[in-house]
Parts: C-alpha cells; structure tokens; sequence
C-alpha cells in the first residue's frame, strides 16, 4: 500500500484515478490543480505522485519542477498524465523531472499496471 | 468490472465538461470582442479536458470531434493561424454541436449525428486537411529470439524517480537474462554521489520478443540514458494486420462499455458546493455540540441561581442554530452567472439577426440563488432579453434620429434587496408606446378605452394574456408565448414581475424573487381551528371592515373599496371548509394580498403573528391542492397549511365565471 497524490482539474477523471487506486489498496489524496498539490505535497511525503499537465493555476510541469526543488521529493515517482496528441509535453515533463508518463485515455487496468510498475 | 465503475463517473463528467463549454463558449465571446488572446489558452485547456475525459470514459465520437477542435485551437495557441471571425464561429457551433453530443449521451442516444460529422469536416477543412480518423495503427517493429541490449543510465536518471533495479525487473519479466556490470566510469569512494546513477549494464535477453517491447521499458529514459537494442538472432517479420484489428476491437469494447450501463444515464441532479461552504457548516455543528453539553449539566442538577445561564445556553443555541440553518440553506445556492453566461451568445446573435447594435452590461453574477430557481428562471429570462432587443431597443438609424448613440444598452442585473432577489432587464431603447398598447388592448378587447387610466395601469396591460405589440410578429419574441407567461413563471417560483418605462428613455423589468423555496416569510392566519400561512412577499396590508363596506354583486360575490378600487373578497373559510369560523365581517380581518398582478381581498379571523415556515410539499405527501402551495408544522406540531395567492385568485375568477 503507497500513499498516492492525485492531480487533476477534471473531477471526474480524478475521482476514477482515485477510485481505482483506493480500490487496489491504496491511500489516495487528490488536487485540483498544481499549486494545491504542492502545497498538499509540502505536508506529508508522499510515495507517487500523478499529474495532469494542462491545469488553470499552475500546470503539471511546472509543478514537478517546483517539487523537485524539494529534498524529500527527489526520486519520488512522478508520473504525467498527458494526451497522445502533445509527444512534446512528455518530454517537457521529462525535462521538468517527471519519472514517466501515462498517456490518456487510460482504463483502471493500465493505470494499476503502470502504477504497479514505478511502485515495483 | 472496471467499465461498470467506469459509469460512476460519467455525471461528473459531463457536469464539468459542460460547464467547461459554457466557460469556452464565454471566452469565445469575449475574443470575438476583441479580449485578450491568453484566452485562448482557457478554451484551450477546456477542449482539452473533454477530449480526455470523453476517450477514459467510453465516449470515442465526442473524443474524435473535440480532437479535431482541440487540434485548431493549438494552432491558433502557437500563433500559426489567426483568430478571426469565421474561425471563432466555427468554434462556437463546435461548442453547440458537443452540447449537442452531450444530451445525447445523457440520454443514452447515439452520441454522432449528421450535423456532427458535417462540422468535424468544415474544423478538419479551416486547417486544410480531412478528417483524422481515430485508428492508429500501431507500428510492430521486427522481432528476434534474443537480443543484446547496452543501456547505461546518466548520472542524474534516479532523481526523476526512475530506479534502475525497476528497469531490470522489468526486462526480467520479458525473459531469460544475463547481465554483465560495466565498472568503469564507477568514481572512487570519496567522490561517490550515493544518489547518482555511475554503472552501466549489458544484457543479453532470450525470449520471442519485439524490439519495441524492449523499448517500452525504456520509454520514460530514452533521453536520459545510452541505449542499444540489437538483435542476436533475426526472425521472419510477423503477419501486419495485427494492429488495426485490435483497434476496432477497443472501439467496440467502449461502446458495449456503453450500452452496457444504461442505469447510468437515469441522473439524479447533483449541486458542487465549495468546500467553504461545508467547512463553515462543520463548525457550526461543532459550536452546537458544544452548546449541547453545556445545556446538558443542567438536566441532573438544576437550581434556579443557574437560570441566567441556562437562558444564556438557550439563546446560544438559538443562534447556533439559525446559523447552521442558513448555513445548510446555502448549500442550495449557485450563483445567477451560470444562467447569465448563455445571454452574450443569445445578445450577439439576436442583434446581428435584426440589424442592432447591441452591448450587454451584466452585473451582479456572484449572486446566489437557490438552485430551483435558478433553473426555472432562465427562460422568463430569455424572454426578457429577446423582448428588450426585439421591440425595446431601436434600429442604429432610428437612434440616430432620436439624438441616442447607435449602440443601444441592454443591461442584466442581480442583487439582493431585503430577503429577495432582484433581476433587472433594462434597456435603454424606446420605452413602451402607450398609445400602440392601448389601442392593441382595446382591439383584444381588454379594455373599453385608456381614458384615465395611469401609465403604470397601462404597462400593466402587457402582462395580460394574449397581448402583444408588434406591428409584425417576427420568430424572435412573438410566438404566443407573452408576458403573462413570463409573470405566470415567475409567480409560479413565489416571485413577482414589474415593469417602469419612460418614453423614449427605456424600459426596466424587475423580477423580485424569493431567496430560497424551502423557508418562506409568512403571516399565520387563523380561520376557525384551523391556521393558514399568508406568504408575506404577497400581502399589502390588512385592514378591519366595516360590514357596511361590503357589496355584493350578482352571482354572489363580493367586493370592497381599497384606495379606490373595487377588490374581491374570498373567505377562506368558504374556500377550505373550515368549521367555527368568523363569519361577520367586522368581527374578523381583511388581508389584501396580490398575486399575478391582481389583488385581492383574503377574509380570516385574525392573526397569530410572523414566523417562518419551512415548506413540505402536498404534492409529495399527499396530492396537488388547488389553492395551497404546500404545508408546514407549527411550534405547537400542528400542520398549517401555506396559501397560494396566485393559485386562488385563478379560483376566484374561475368561480366567478361558472
């Protein structure tokens, strides 16, 4: 069992990353967007962390930038979840320190599996 | 199993991607308008946000549509193509067109139309190219039975969170390894960064596997690391047709995902609520408890020295709990700009239709009101607005004339006033023609002539049924459906309609409605045993009678003076049956009520006094009361039933009639 932050602005999809993951075991916590997972991020260590890119506020890229600022969140799996349509923006993310990506639309067994991956 | 959990998810899915296409129909407009081009980017992230929340939950013609859209709107993002009129419409009738997608989907329907794919082709076209169909065939790449595979991480690789070891679990569970550590460039130990990555690997992997699965495990390090993938022995390439089949096959496990769930379209309608909101109710409650257990010392031992605190206790909890009240009520209430936001869309085809020239001042967005309201109100709305462009604002060339500038005003307002509401359409067009509205009134039959009749009189005509002043009854606001209908509504929602029109300065049409429909302000009238709740929103004033002042007129009715106007009198206790009634009238009191415009004079007993009254329906306990909107319970924990205003003065007049 990991604890898991989930960003999103989307509720919808973040409530199916949450739902499928809590029901996997699981500690899942969510964010709308990437200023509030920073901060959610800054008060407990959390052991994955998976990111939309495109949110309002802050984005997923800059957030992992601003988290790997951070001592605690160095080496932690931060994965992207992005749209096969922007290849770019995997490797944007990548440059900001994403672990890896996850590409949308995913369904709950890719996303265990992917989850499953980084967690080992 | 995991597409039945999937369904769970779609109401939330389609309440925020519609309030996404109102938010990029908004900013849409506001680019049209000649706003900031970071708007781009909103309406951007909107499409973007539907795409991909269409494609996870089973929806792949909405997806395919908004990927089209999506792909036009990066161009115009990255400046490759300017925003211009033809596009933003083009934009706008994609935005109608997923509306469109979407009460399909709700309703379980076929999502793609016609229409749909017609206009996936003209957003495909404006970037000068057909259509992208969805299907993606997958390159195979060859295939061996045994690879070598040099991979030498860059230093920095485990901070992105990627860990070698997981790599080679990885490639384990492809097949058979052997691995060779590559020592060299290892530092000594004094230099040893621990969290960096100095050891390359060679593997030599056996096992039927593609190049591109290898790859896969790599995907996320390709660009940091050093990376070879060769074969040891080369095999005869696979059959091709591998990768379109199961593409179809993954569309058509998304539509039996859909079908598949049709309890999911039979929604219950939901409310978003801050998490303010319920963080202050959280409080509340706590503050509550707190005040319950300090109430609670007193039932074991009471002394009355402790009175003054036991009357302290009960005033805090008094408090306490008219707060949590308001508090919970509140949950109910959204603000009016989700019924405000479809009017610069409505204003700006409206105009450019009838040759106007239209601005639209809205304010007051942030108001709340209580999500029924909010959801039947929307319509007497339009009306107004389409009426105010219609027939109150002029043509540009008539402006002109009358010394006005050419662009007319039309402006949209919500604020609180008291414990109401208040929604003003105002426009600064040509104000009611009184002359026109006497003359059409007369021509209906409403009235013998306008000879000393007030001008408030005479704009009080339009709200009757059946009128309307155009000379030519156009498609926009004259389809039979009038003022009477717009007053019928609103009443309907225990509000009222008035109209203040000045001659060649404009018109305002005030709609005054009640902050919430669970809690009304009432009178408790008393009629024989029983007692009737008087919304007090519908009461004039009360006066006591002389018998004298009554006529009666044939057919039995009755009437009396009131500021110079004959008002009839309905008793309630005839209307309801009640028993040990008052029955003269100087012995009990006259309420003069209004409702849709027409007062009326309500005969009781007499009153109990003010009180709120939290409504229970009739219609959900028991059935549908000609006269009585609803029931509540008393302090005593006697039911007194609500009276509908509206509801018995259409009694009256039927009565009248028969």
């Amino acid at each position: 069992m990991a604890k898991i932050l989930a960003v999103d602005d989307s509720a919808s999809m973040r409530g199916m990353v949450a739902f499928t993951l809590r029901g996997a075991g699981h500690e899942v916590s969510e964010a709308e967007n990437g200023q509030l997972a920073l901060d959610q991020a800054k008060g407990g260590k959390y052991d994955l962390v998976l990111a939309d890119v495109n949110m309002p506020v802050m984005d997923g890229i800059s957030m992992v930038r601003e988290l790997r600022t951070l001592p605690e969140y160095k080496g932690v799996p931060i994965l992207m979840l992005t749209t096969e349509s922007h290849t770019d923006k995997k490797m944007e993310g990548k440059a900001a320190g994403a672990t890896g990506w996850l590409v949308k639309p995913f369904d709950p067994e890719q996303l265990l599996a992917t989850v499953n991956r980084v967690l080992g | 199993m995991a597409n039945v959990s999937m369904a769970q998810f779609h109401q939330v899915f389609f309440e925020e991607s519609l309030e996404g296409l109102d938010n990029m129909e908004t900013a849409l407009l506001a680019l049209d308008e000649g706003g900031d081009k970071e708007l781009v980017h909103t309406i951007f992230r909107a499409a973007h946000s539907i795409k991909g929340g269409a494609a996870t939950f089973g929806f792949p013609e909405m997806s395919a549509f908004t990927h089209e859209a999506e792909s036009l709107l990066d161009e115009l993002r990255d400046g490759r193509r300017p925003i211009d009129k033809p596009i933003i419409e083009l934009l706008l009738r994609s935005v109608d067109c997923l509306r469109g997608m979407f009460a399909r989907a709700q309703a379980g329907q076929p999502l793609n139309d016609e229409a749909a794919e017609a206009l996936r082709g003209e957003l495909a076209a404006a970037m000068g190219r057909e259509a992208t169909t969805e299907v993606k065939a997958r390159r195979s790449g060859d295939r061996a039975d045994a690879w070598t595979v040099r991979f030498r991480p860059h230093p920095g690789m485990a901070a992105s969170g990627n860990d070698p070891l997981r790599l080679m679990r990885e490639l384990k569970a492809l097949g058979e390894m052997k691995v060779t550590a590559d020592l060299d460039k290892l530092p000594a130990l004094d230099k040893l960064e621990p969290g960096e990555c100095h050891i390359g690997w060679t593997i030599e992997l056996r096992g039927q596997v593609k190049r591109d699965t290898i790859k896969g495990v790599f995907d996320w390090v390709e660009d940091e690391c050093d990376l070879s993938i060769e074969p040891l022995h080369v095999v005869a390439p696979p059959a091709a047709a591998e990768a379109p089949k199961a593409a179809v096959a993954d569309v058509a496990t998304a539509r039996a995902a859909r079908e598949g769930a049709p309890a999911a379209s039979a929604e219950s309608s939901s409310v978003r609520v801050s998490i303010d909101k319920i963080d202050s109710m959280i409080d509340l409650v706590g503050e509550l408890v707190i005040t319950q257990s300090m109430l609670d010392q007193f039932r074991e031992n009471f002394d009355i020295a402790k009175l003054a605190m036991l009357q302290e206790g009960l005033t805090q909890l008094a408090r306490h709990t008219r707060e949590l009240q308001e508090s919970v009520m509140g949950i109910r209430m959204l603000p009016i700009g989700s019924v405000f936001n479809r009017f610069p869309r409505l204003v700006r085809d409206l105009s450019a239709k009838l040759g106007k020239n239209v601005r639209l001042d809205m304010h007051g967005e942030h108001t709340e009101l209580d999500k029924t309201v909010l959801e039947k109100i929307g319509d007497p709305l339009v009306h107004l607005v389409r009426n105010a462009i219609d027939h109150g604002l002029e043509m540009p060339d008539k402006r002109r004339a009358a010394g006005k500038v050419e662009q007319g005003t039309l402006r949209l307002e919500a604020f609180h006033r008291g414990g109401s509401i208040v929604v003003e359409v105002a426009d600064d067009g040509a104000g009611l023609n009184r002359e026109a509205i006497v003359a059409k009134a007369v021509q209906r039959g409403l009235i013998s002539s306008g000879e000393g009749m007030s001008d408030e009189a005479v704009a009080e005509l339009i709200f009757q049924p059946g009128f309307s002043t155009a000379a030519v009854t156009t498609d926009l606001s004259g389809r039979g459906v009038g003022m009477d209908v717009v007053r019928r509504n609103v009443s309907d929602l225990g509000g009222s309609v008035t109209i203040r029109s000045t001659p060649g300065k404009g018109s305002v049409f005030t709609i005054v409605l009640p902050l919430t429909l669970a809690i009304i302000d009432g009178l408790s009238a008393a009629v024989g045993e029983e007692s009737y709740i008087v919304p007090l929103v519908s009461i004039v004033e009360s006066v006591q009678l002389k018998t004298e002042a009554i006529r009666s007129v044939a057919g039995g009715g009755e009437l009396f003076r009131f500021r110079g106007e004959y008002l009839p009198v309905i008793r309630l206790h005839e209307v309801f049956g009640c028993a040990g009634a008052v029955r003269k009238i100087e012995d009990g009191l006259m309420i003069v009520v209004e409702g849709e415009g027409t007062r009326v004079g309500l005969f009781v007993d007499g009153l109990n006094g003010q009180q709120q009254a939290v409504v229970k329906s009739l219609e959900a306990n028991y059935r549908r009361v000609q006269g009585v909107s609803g029931a509540t319970i008393l302090a005593d924990g006697s039911v007194a039933l609500i009276v509908d205003i509206a509801g018995l003065v259409r009694l009256q007049s039927r009565r009248k009639a028969a």
